[in-house]
């Protein structure tokens, strides 16, 4: 059921698609690369983010079998720092707003 | 050099003077091309009246400084300009302290390396640093032979890194223990 009124709501307030852009998460996203030892990438996770060994191998397990994978996610701010984070330890990370 | 051990909550290795002076050398050249890299801030009057720096927008051009300073965004350059732009300084200053602190804590003439454990992880991320210097300037990939062929210009240095890599690795598994 709806009524005219909403109708035209929706059609002309911009508004309500920027919330939802807005309410999207960021995403740390490390990705694969040659040099990087497999024990390394686990060792950094656990140590920046506080991951347990097991989340931490896992998390390394999907950057080397998948090529890539989210590490964190959040506000901007938070993944532009986790980024920043990873750079400082070596490994190759980029942010971006989840689809 | 034997590997790391954890002795008395210290990480302790023996560098023989060669293995000492190799890599001392190979910190001490990253860290010149990083220092480099940090004179290219734009020193402009809004910086000099804030104090605060500023980095380059764009990525380095040399592709040794491009893959340890990486972009923060796949395709939005304005956004990875931007950021590298606010990071890059501190970045640097990171990558220049645990470098200095290899060079404080490796005797050039070698011998005994007794590190803390912030000391350790400095070296750790050093230590890498220098690996993804060399592993780019050497175009290792996934497929990198142990030994290349002896016609192969990489031949003598890819050693090199397999010893920087057992180095790490070392130092990694006597930090978990």
């Amino acid at each position: 059921m709806t009524t005219p009124a909403e109708l035209e709501q929706t059609q002309i307030d911009p508004a309500v698609d920027e919330v939802g852009a807005a309410d999207r998460p960021w995403l740390t996203i490390v990705w694969n690369d040659p040099v990087n030892l497999m024990s390394y990438v686990t060792y950094v996770f656990q140590n920046l983010f506080g991951y347990s060994r097991d989340e931490a191998t896992k998390l390394m397990l999907d950057v080397h079998h998948k090529g890539r994978a989210v590490v964190t996610r959040g506000s901007r701010d938070k993944v532009e720092g986790d980024v920043a984070k990873l750079h400082g330890a070596g490994l190759w990370a980029t942010m971006q707003h989840d689809s | 050099m034997k590997g790391w051990s954890r002795r008395r909550g210290r990480l302790v290795a023996d560098f023989g003077q060669p293995e000492a002076a190799l890599l001392r050398g190979m910190v001490s050249q990253l860290r010149e091309m990083l220092g480099a890299r940090a004179g290219e801030n734009p020193q402009d009057e809004l910086a000099e009246l804030t104090g605060i720096t500023t980095g380059p927008t764009t990525p380095p051009a040399d592709r040794v400084l491009a893959r340890l300073l990486p972009d923060f965004h796949r395709e939005d350059e304005g956004l990875s300009g931007g950021m590298r732009s606010l990071h890059e300084p501190e970045l640097l200053a990171e990558k220049d302290g645990v470098a200095g602190v290899v060079l404080d804590t490796c005797p050039s003439g070698g011998g005994t390396v007794r590190l803390s454990e912030e000391q350790a992880q400095a070296w750790l991320s050093a230590l890498n640093d220098v690996r993804l210097a060399l592993g780019t300037v050497l175009e290792v990939d996934e497929d990198m032979p142990d030994e290349l062929p002896s016609d192969d210009p990489r031949a003598a240095h890819l050693p090199v890194y397999h010893w920087l890599t057992w180095v790490q690795e070392s130092l990694i598994q006597a930090l978990a223990r």
